[in-house]
């Protein structure tokens, strides 16, 4: 175990993995991981190609040229970097390159902020990537090899996004399990896919298609995404047989099958929510957790059944749907319990935007709104952070 | 046919669209006014105008569009371009 | 035999269609191709069918010279790369206008790839839409003429100019009508190390409103009429021009094209045809075509 800093720990993943072409363009608070990367690539310590573009959008372009070339691909970004993706960020996930990148989560831009929430990567939802959500450094580590796996898959080969809060988890020196390179090695087979740029097998990627072939293409990316389901579950589990550490597949749980309110979230914040329920717990309250790690797949059936027993559903959320009054999680969530018989209130907050911390205050306060329900006081969804005096 | 994912397609196989259903006026080559200079070859579009054995030039009328480029290029006039159907 | 295969959808006398397989004539089997969004890329590539008989990719509209980068990255980092050369054929609209911030990243990076920017002066995937590609004066639908407009208000942006301007070690003009020398150009910018780039003339018998049959006469009187001079550079340096024995005013070639019809009927239109040929007369004096 070493002390280091979260971006280190993550660019030191990233090494593990050898990919063979590295492109990103820097912004904060992702500056770190690429910086670190670039000191290892000029101490040769790494033998890859790094790129150093002019854009955001060029470093995913680049991504998708080496990827369809066979290489295994990394990138990292934030913010209005990935913002700045977007469309590239379609044409990667149907052109089903398995490029794996670190989102550094932060707020986006008016008014420009640095500071860590999770809007840009859930804008990103529907691009056709897989998304994981980091709660801790290790984990956060520990996701690269785990997304290469998953994304490399032949029945999966989709893009995925590895998401981390942006300083709480980029900045933080926390001791960690640094990956070594036999177990990465053991844990992560070599990239081959069956089509590449090739003149010896002269393929054509990224043909058009139109009305009588685009549907399939979209439902083959959705079927894509199923098989990511399993895969996801599968690799957490032969990463934990290799490296012995285990943060849940699609979704874990902490004190949660008793528990009559249950509150869902993404991220560091998990943290926080677990040592407010430690707390509240000791107060006799019937508390517990159901942390979303794979936000794209969105494991419908897992949640499903472990919300089974519950009362209340808190979900937090570190952005917003403007327009919504709501959060992405909140609103995935009652879309994914409606065709049941489940009938529980789920209560969306939102919190965290821009960098405002998070203290295990905000959760009680949020857990004493949500708990008025019992006695039919019902909130549909809010701001939990507000300062009410700036208003 | 089954989709390949990657929006992968095969090469050349544009070959199963006959473009020669464009057409409405068709190069008809004269070889006894032919040089064999291959500038009606060179400047097809569709690639399609061959030399044959006996060093003349005839087109893949399965792909010619009848666009006329060969005709309007040939230094000899060598090529007529005839309303299709006649 | 083609490497790019009959049977696209391309249009009867399409000089797109010219341009890509004249590339393929120079460069060979051993490429890979990278298109951006535009004609040459929507008729060649029908899902299931495509024309291309060498490894082609497209991506998006603005990013071919960074896939084409990430491509050559990757054959380097898996030491693939010996003689594979690293190929992008893109539209006027690909390259001048909204790929340029891209393209300028690659020749910066320094890169081991040709660029050819197949110009036919206007967005013609999109219906003939203006682009900084469009010459002064020509007329297309986002830039028509009508009763006080005599069209395209701009110049034609000097794209290998910006290109020279980032250290490129090759970069040169062709034209589809004189395809030896287009053939020539491509070879040696291939052969070149680094990254290199040929702007070719291109002239759209759709988007100009000429006769399919005359795309090859129409872009020679281009050259004749030195709207279209042809030369190369070598790191920076103009090397070879050539020379036009008996220049012809710029009116022939504006009056074959429907695109500058109107320079030809409206009122003040041969005062505009002098600013024109003021162009052409710039060009003969900066290339040294006479
Ligand atoms: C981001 C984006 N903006 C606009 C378009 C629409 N579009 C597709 S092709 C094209 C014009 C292509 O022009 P050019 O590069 O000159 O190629 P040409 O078709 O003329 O050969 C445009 C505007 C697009 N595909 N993507
Ligand atoms: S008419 Fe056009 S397509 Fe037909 S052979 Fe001549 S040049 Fe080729
Ligand atoms: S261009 Fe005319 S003269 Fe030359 S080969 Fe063709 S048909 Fe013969
Ligand atoms: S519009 Fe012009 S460039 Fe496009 S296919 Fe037709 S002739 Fe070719
Ligand atoms: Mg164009």
């Amino acid at each position: 175990m070493v002390v280091v800093e979260g971006s280190y720990a993550v660019a030191h993943s990233v090494k593990m993995c050898k990919p063979n072409v590295i492109s990103a363009y820097p912004i904060t608070p992702q500056t770190h991981i690429v910086e670190d990367l670039s000191q290892f690539v000029a101490d040769g310590e790494m033998s890859c190609e790094y790129m150093n573009v002019e854009s955001e959008f060029s470093a995913i372009s680049a991504l998708i040229g080496a990827s369809a070339a066979g290489a295994r691909t990394y990138s990292s970004t934030t913010s209005q970097g990935l913002a700045l993706m977007h469309e590239a960020l379609f044409n990667a996930s149907g052109m089903r390159l398995p490029v794996v990148m670190t989102v550094v989560n932060r707020a986006l831009s008016a008014p420009i902020n640095i500071w860590n929430d999770q809007q840009d990567s859930i804008s990103q939802r529907d691009t056709g990537w897989i998304q994981l959500y980091a709660e801790d450094v290790q984990e956060s580590a520990d996701m690269t090899p785990q997304l290469y796996k998953i994304a490399e898959d032949e029945e999966v080969l989709l893009p995925a996004m590895s998401c981390m809060d942006g300083f709480i988890l980029s900045h933080v020196y926390e001791p960690v399990i640094l990956l070594e390179q036999s177990l990465t090695d053991e844990f992560l087979p070599p990239f081959s896919p069956e089509f590449v740029l090739d003149p010896e097998n002269p393929m054509s990627f990224g043909a058009f298609a139109d009305p009588s072939t685009y549907t399939e293409f979209r439902y083959k990316q959705e079927k894509a995404m199923e098989a990511a389901l399993l895969k996801i579950e599968e690799v957490a589990n032969e990463f934990n047989e290799v490296y012995g550490r285990y943060y849940g597949g699609l979704i874990d749980s902490y004190l949660l099958d008793d528990a009559e309110i249950v509150i869902m979230a993404m991220g560091s914040v998990i943290g926080t929510i677990k040592d407010t329920i430690d707390m509240l717990r000791k107060e006799g309250e019937s508390i517990g957790l159901l942390k979303i790690r794979s936000f794209r797949p969105f494991p419908v059936e897992a949640i499903r059944t472990a919300l089974k027993n519950a009362k209340v559903v808190i979900t937090l959320d570190k952005n917003i749907s403007i327009g919504k009054n709501e959060g992405a999680l909140c609103t995935e969530v009652k879309a994914c319990l409606y065709n049941t018989n489940l009938r529980v209130p789920v209560i969306g907050f939102m919190l965290g935007h821009g960098g405002r911390d998070i203290p295990i205050s905000t959760i009680v306060k949020i857990i004493n709104k949500a708990k008025l329900v019992e006695k039919g006081i019902f909130v549909e969804s809010e701001f939990a952070d507000l300062r009410e005096e700036l208003i | 046919m089954k989709l390949v994912i990657k929006t992968t397609a095969k090469p050349k196989g544009t070959r199963a669209n006959k473009t020669g259903t464009w057409r409405s006026f068709m190069p008809v080559f004269d070889h006894k006014l032919c040089s064999k200079c291959g500038i009606c070859a060179m400047y097809c579009p569709e690639g399609i105008i061959f030399k044959l054995e006996n060093g003349y030039f005839e087109p893949d009328y399965d792909y010619c569009k009848g666009c006329g480029i060969c005709a309007n290029e040939c230094p000899k006039k060598a090529i007529l371009m005839v309303l299709e159907g006649k | 035999m083609s490497l790019l295969a009959p049977g696209h959808r391309g249009c009867a006398g399409c000089c797109d269609a010219l341009a890509g397989k004249f590339v393929l004539d120079a460069v060979g089997k051993d490429c890979i191709v990278v298109s951006p969004t535009g004609c040459l890329e929507v008729f060649t590539t029908p899902y299931p069918e495509s024309a291309w008989g060498v490894p082609w990719i497209h991506s998006l509209f603005e990013n071919a010279a960074a896939v084409a980068s990430g491509v050559e990255a990757a054959y380097k980092a898996l030491g693939k790369k010996n003689k594979t050369k690293i190929i992008v054929i893109g539209g006027d609209g690909a390259t001048l206008d909204i790929g340029l911030q891209a393209i300028s990243g690659a020749f910066e990076r320094g890169h081991d790839l040709t660029y050819i920017c197949v110009d036919n002066e206007a967005y013609m995937n999109t219906g003939v839409q203006r682009s900084g590609a469009t010459p002064l004066f020509a007329s297309t639908t986002t830039s028509p003429a009508g009763k006080v407009s005599f069209g395209n208000p701009q110049h034609k942006k000097n794209m290998p100019a910006i290109i020279a301007a980032h250290g490129s070690p090759y970069v040169a003009t062709a034209s589809i009508s004189y395809a030896p020398d287009l053939i020539k150009k491509v070879k040696k910018a291939t052969e070149t190390k680094g990254p290199t780039y040929v702007h070719v003339h291109a002239p759209c018998c759709t988007g100009w409103k000429f006769e399919g049959s005359k795309t090859i006469e129409v872009g020679r009187l281009a050259v004749e009429t030195a709207m279209w001079p042809l030369y190369e550079m070598e790191n920076g340096e103009v090397t070879g021009v050539r020379k036009l024995k008996k220049r012809k005013p710029v009116e022939e070639y504006l009056k074959v094209q429907g695109r500058y019809k109107h320079l030809f009927t409206a009122e003040g239109g041969t005062e505009e045809i002098k600013k024109i040929q003021a162009i052409a007369d710039w060009n003969v004096k900066h290339f040294g075509l006479e």
